[in-house]
């Protein structure tokens, strides 16, 4: 019980870690249409942000402030919303292609920002003994209680999500997504809502990377395998049905499980190719990321079954 | 100033091997019309055959080059037919997610072949020119030629022969290439041909000049789409000045700022010119 119990309970956290990456891409391209493969800067902002909030001073690099584990995500959110704007502010007007190339570009400076500047993140050795809230990493129930507050937040996103995709405002996300011109034309103003949506995604793909660092305790420029990150997070959002929240909630349940258990297969690969265990399950997810395209671009859970679904609530509830 | 001098070289050579990707990238984004995100990683999967050609094989440089550029072309024209030719008729941004999960696949397929360690071609130490206090090495000129050369190639095939004018007709308006009875899915197949051809070769001479791993050529796909951006996408002249503007830009940019920030400053250009002209500075007639 108790080693079911210690591999089940990371497995969930993580889980529901990239739940929150996957329903923030789903703000941004399932519903919006705006195309991120920076994930892994807006995550790695978070982390680096919360975890220089909440952890204990030291002499080696600036921050450290000892603040309480909420301050600490609130203040991720808003690094990587205003990490968001800045990008945002300058592509989003721009065409689909430009936005996807300029978030390339903000994950490698992110990337060379952590790795250079040591004053403020301590450089390529990172950031060690990130804490828990409640229960201090190690002590009896740590695990436990941080998967509950991991889950709590993905409902919370979940909830917040899903009542701004059925609200007037998400209608017009939609509207721009699937005819810009229209939107237009209907007065909407579309640039900013496309911004709204960018940074509200990004802010809780910032979420994500603090929860992440406070589970594991330590964050470095290398630790946030910046492929693995927004690749399997893209798979995830794709294959659940991208448009849909519990389709995005879905996918990474479901890819997660995947990739997992692709890592208790390569364990019995023979010697020489253990150490390339990484690539092969790379490797994997590209395979996985055109076949979802190719045979099921809808995913899982499609974005117009739910549509069906919310019309005919509405129609019972309105008689 | 010889310092400069030594930067403006440097710039040169890797302007050179930046437009070579750019340029194919910008012949690719024309035609096909996404913007293709596994160029970067074609450039790679070019330097390794020919690492394997080079080392293995004992070839010298000059043969395994077009052999490697020919394996890398049939890779490309693979990934065409398996994938991106079924999700044509869908939105550009499907197959711009596809050509990501290719650029993963060939990184990986990469990693799993060669190892993720550094590899060299390793052929001897060469004499560099000394002039004055500024130094060339033999392969900077190779590079510099070689790139001309390609480029000069790829200029009268566009020019001059029915096929590369079908090209530049299916550039500017693709239905009316088709009514005009433009066989449009073979213009795609010497497409993809003509810009992984410059590809792998900006590929090789980018391992010859420096290192060869596994991720040189993500790493040069911000940089060629700056390239590509500044020469306004979809122009391939554009992309060659495009190209050497961002390669000058990040070797001297290391007279004011650490060298380790030299990736950004290919970014920052990109984002200057998005917001002053979204066009292009070349902004125009298109190839």
């Amino acid at each position: 019980m108790e080693g079911l119990a210690g591999y089940l309970i990371p497995f969930v956290t993580f889980a529901g870690i990239y739940a929150v990456l996957s329903l923030g891409l789903n703000m941004q391209w399932g519903l919006t249409g705006l195309f991120n493969i920076g994930i892994v800067a807006f995550a790695g902002a978070g982390a680096y942000t919360s975890a220089l909030l909440t952890r204990n001073p030291s002499d080696i690099f600036l921050l450290g402030l000892g603040l309480p584990f909420p301050v600490g995500l609130l203040g991720a959110m808003l690094v990587a919303a205003i990490l968001a704007l800045f990008v945002g502010w300058i592509t989003i007007r721009l065409r689909a292609d430009y936005l996807a190339i300029a978030t390339i570009g903000i994950g490698e400076i992110v990337r060379l920002v952590l790795k250079n500047e040591g004053w403020l993140t301590n450089g390529v050795r990172g950031l060690d003994r990130i804490d828990r809230p409640i229960i201090p990493r190690g002590d009896y129930g740590s695990n436990l209680v941080y998967m509950i507050v991991v889950l709590l937040l993905v409902l919370a996103v979940y909830l917040l999500f899903e009542r701004a995709r059925r609200s007037p405002w998400g209608r017009v996300l939609r509207a721009v997504r699937d005819n810009e011109l229209t939107a237009m034309a209907a007065g909407k103003n579309v640039v900013s809502y496309r911004l709204q949506a960018f940074v509200l995604g990004a802010a809780v793909m910032g979420l994500a990377g603090a929860l992440w660092g406070h589970f594991v305790g330590f964050i470095s420029p290398e630790a946030f395998m910046p492929m693995q990150i927004t690749f399997l997070t893209w798979v995830m959002l794709i294959a659940g049905g991208s448009g849909n929240n519990k389709g995005a909630i879905l996918g990474a349940v479901v890819i997660w499980t995947i990739w997992s258990s692709s890592q208790i297969l390569t364990g019995y690969l023979p010697n020489e190719l253990a150490t390339q265990a990484g690539a092969i399950r790379m490797l994997l997810v590209g395979v996985m990321l055109i076949l979802v395209l190719l045979y099921r671009s809808e995913g899982l859970l499609s974005e117009g079954h739910q549509r069906e679904q919310d019309i005919r609530r509405q129609r019972e509830s309105g008689g | 100033m010889a310092e400069i001098l030594q930067l403006l070289i440097f710039g040169v050579v890797l302007g050179s091997i930046l437009a070579l990707g750019a340029v194919g990238l910008s012949l690719v984004y024309g035609i096909l019309r996404f913007a293709h995100f596994a160029h970067g990683d074609l450039m790679t999967l070019g330097a390794y055959f020919a690492l394997t050609l080079i080392v293995s094989l004992q070839l010298p440089f000059f043969l395994a080059l077009p052999v490697s550029a020919a394996a890398t072309i049939l890779v490309a024209l693979l990934a065409d037919k398996l994938v991106y030719r079924p999700l044509r008729r869908t939105q550009p941004v499907i197959l711009l997610i596809a050509s990501v999960g290719i650029a993963l696949i060939l990184r990986s397929a990469i990693q799993l072949i060669w190892g993720s360690r550094v590899h060299t071609y390793g052929q001897g130490i060469q004499m560099p020119y000394r002039i004055a206090d500024i130094t060339i090495k033999p392969d900077h000129i190779l590079i510099v030629v070689g790139s001309i050369a390609l480029i000069t190639a790829m200029h009268f095939f566009l020019k001059n022969t029915k096929i590369g004018k079908a090209m530049r007709a299916m550039s500017d308006n693709r239905d009316l290439a088709q009514v005009t009875g433009i066989d449009t899915d073979r213009i795609i197949l010497w497409t993809w041909g003509i810009g992984i051809l410059l590809a792998s070769c900006g590929g090789m001479f980018l391992a010859l000049d420096t290192q060869l791993h596994p991720v040189i050529g993500w790493r040069l796909l911000l940089p060629i789409f700056a390239a590509a951006i500044l020469g306004g996408i979809g122009r391939p002249y554009g992309a060659i000045a495009g190209g050497l503007v961002i390669g000058l830009a990040q070797e001297l940019s290391t007279l004011a700022i650490s060298p380790a920030y030299k990736p950004a400053v290919a970014f920052a250009l990109m984002v200057v010119v998005l917001i002053v002209r979204p066009k292009g500075i070349f902004a125009g007639r298109s190839i």
